[in-house]
């Protein structure tokens, strides 16, 4: 499109004007760029740089509280960050829990977003009850799952629980500390309570965006329920899938609020954001902390890569 | 499976008929959908009770439903008996997502605009550009800002969350932004311009009503995640500049019962997100998924 008139010129007009075209030519560019340029130096400031900081100050001995002692000591920190045992673990956990709260949740979500689909009375209501976990502030969710809901003595479940029983007149009920028994467990299913309406309403929105005449001509074939799901919604719904998940994983992988909360990263439940909070916070070893920082990354832009990827195909679907 | 479901679903059944079988599937579906409702909503209805319980009457086994209720927990969310005012972090986590919304939008519309309607060379990858920071995750930066801001006397100011959640948002924005003015016709915009109109008047004319949803939906994303967010709110900021989100972690104490005092508080601070995300459905399904779906 910017091509098209330069190249016409310089067939047409002689020497003198080309050399005059030239100036105005990158005026024309640069008013195209200029509205994009705040945006973008914005950005390179705010996340470009200090990630540069990040990646010098990972090569350097720097502990806040011995500020004097810095100095250059290569791949130390990084060795040290891959040796750590509690480094691999957080690896491990961000990897299990990114992975089991994205799976389950898209699975859920693809079941409600199903059952949405369809008329019924109160669809309307039902749709605003299952967006609310999203909607409730992740601190706010977290604190009451682990106060309300997974307190052992007086928190919901074990409550219902002694409830259950006594119904059928036993007064010795299972009381497990949820927490503390089943901890990576437990944060993942509070997680999966939040995420679930996200997948939730991005399938919905592709489901009701497929076109109906292909499923009713398919219905007038006789094809079967599970039939029009395989050969027509699934197809028309992989995309979408695919952006739900990856965007469910890019927020799920930097999650810090549930496992701050839930269990303060104890008991093998720290993931990589948190080691780094943590590293950073009450070790106030800068330089251990940069190297753990520069990891997350490198792991972020595993699924990052795919991400774009996926999104790639959703934009050059819509250019085209 | 597909053979083996096929006859189930045609074939009539004998005392109702193909039609009474087909609505009473259609029921029992519709009342599976309501219990799929209720149970993920069972939590936050569980929420608002226990905040209007007395707070031992919210910490007993098993719960007790019919207890009296009362306000207690939510004047204690208002410093009835600490006299710590809730309001200073509300106001703080008011200000740093508004202001930080007013930034992305100033910073992300005209970015849009230079990737829809006059595209620059290379628009795409300007956008990957942009997305990819999403990916770099916010810990990996925050050493750096902590010394920088530390070093510039700007730790436990608003105006450090406010540049720092515009950048978390500003990629989202400018992708949405972009999907929105893409629809803008292009063809209407240059007869416009043949016919005079100036850019004031195309911008007020033609652009602003196909994109004032996409600035709504923008927006309520971009407020949502400043006033959710915990991570750089908990390190960069003090007693000044606290926002409600690490406010809400400061109500947990060893002693004694919190748990009516702590629903309380964390359904005052849901509030707001909760009013604006049940009044904008539709807008909250763009924002998700980047301007993608609509």
């Amino acid at each position: 499109m910017t091509l098209t008139p330069s190249l016409t010129g310089r067939t047409r007009t002689p020497r003198t004007a080309r050399r005059s075209a030239r100036p105005r030519r990158a005026r024309g560019t640069w008013a195209r760029r200029a509205p994009l340029l705040p945006a973008l130096v914005f950005m390179i400031v705010v996340t470009q740089l200090p990630f540069v900081g990040t990646v010098a100050i990972s090569f350097m001995r720097w502990n806040a509280l011995d500020p004097d002692d810095r100095a250059f000591t290569g791949l130390r920190n990084y060795q040290e960050a891959v040796t750590d045992p509690e480094s691999r673990s957080a690896l491990l956990t961000t990897v299990t829990l990114t992975v089991t709260v994205v799976l389950v949740s898209l699975v859920l979500g693809l079941a409600l977003a199903l059952l949405l689909d369809r008329r019924f009375r109160g669809r309307g209501i039902v749709r605003t009850l299952l967006i609310t976990p999203f909607l409730v502030v992740p601190v706010a969710s977290a604190l009451l799952w682990k106060h309300a809901l997974y307190n052992a003595t007086y928190g919901l479940i074990n409550g219902s629980l002694t409830w259950l029983w006594s119904l059928f007149g036993s007064d010795d009920p299972p009381q497990p500390d949820w927490l503390s028994s089943l901890p990576l467990l437990s944060v993942e299913a509070s997680l999966i309570w939040q995420w679930t309406p996200f997948m939730m309403l991005i399938l919905l929105a592709g489901l009701q965006s497929r076109p109906l005449d292909a499923v009713e001509a398919a219905r007038v074939d006789g094809a079967s329920t599970w039939q029009v799901f395989r050969y027509l919604t699934f197809p028309h719904l992989r995309r979408y899938l695919e952006l739900a998940a990856l965007l469910g994983g890019i927020y799920v992988v930097q999650n810090f609020d549930a496992v701050f909360t839930l269990t303060g990263g104890g008991l093998d439940t720290a993931n990589l954001p948190y080691a780094v909070y943590e590293t950073f916070y009450q070790a106030h070893d800068y330089g251990q902390a940069s190297a753990e920082g520069v990891l997350v990354v490198l792991c972020s832009l595993l699924v990052g890569s795919f991400a774009l990827r996926t999104v790639s195909t959703l934009l050059r679907e819509e250019t085209r | 499976m597909a053979a083996t479901l096929a006859p189930r679903t045609t074939a009539p059944r004998a005392p109702y008929g193909p039609g009474a079988a087909a609505r009473r599937r259609r029921g029992a579906l519709g009342l599976l959908a309501w219990l799929c409702g209720v149970v993920f909503f069972l939590p936050v209805a569980w929420m608002v009770l226990t905040s209007l319980h007395g707070e031992s009457d919210a910490a007993t086994n098993p719960p007790s439903l019919a207890a009296p209720l009362t306000l207690q927990g939510y004047r204690e969310f208002f410093g009835a008996s600490t006299g710590v005012s809730p309001w200073p972090p509300l106001i703080n986590s008011l200000s740093a997502s508004l202001l930080s919304t007013l930034l992305v939008l100033v910073l992300s519309i005209p970015a849009a605009y230079a990737l829809s309607i006059k595209p620059v060379r290379k628009w795409t990858d300007v956008m990957f550009f942009f997305l990819s920071t999403k990916m770099l995750p916010a810990v990996a930066g925050l050493l750096p800002v902590y010394l920088i801001a530390r070093d510039t006397g700007l730790l436990d100011n608003i105006a450090l969350l406010v540049v720092l959640y515009t950048s978390m948002n500003l990629p989202i924005a400018v992708w949405m932004m972009r999907s929105f003015l893409a629809e803008v016709p292009v063809e209407i915009l240059e007869a416009a311009s043949i016919d005079g109109a100036g850019l004031p008047t195309v911008l007020a004319r033609i652009v602003a009503p196909v994109v004032a949803p996409g600035i709504a939906a923008t927006s309520l994303i971009c407020f949502i995640f400043s006033w959710n967010e915990l991570l750089f709110a908990r390190v960069l900021t003090g007693v000044v500049a606290g926002t409600a989100p690490v406010f809400l972690t400061g109500f947990v104490t060893s002693q004694g019962l919190f748990l009516a005092k702590v629903c309380a508080a964390a359904v005052c601070v849901s509030l707001p997100v909760l009013v604006a995300g049940f009044a904008a459905q539709d807008k909250l399904v763009q924002g998700l998924s980047l301007g993608a779906v609509k």
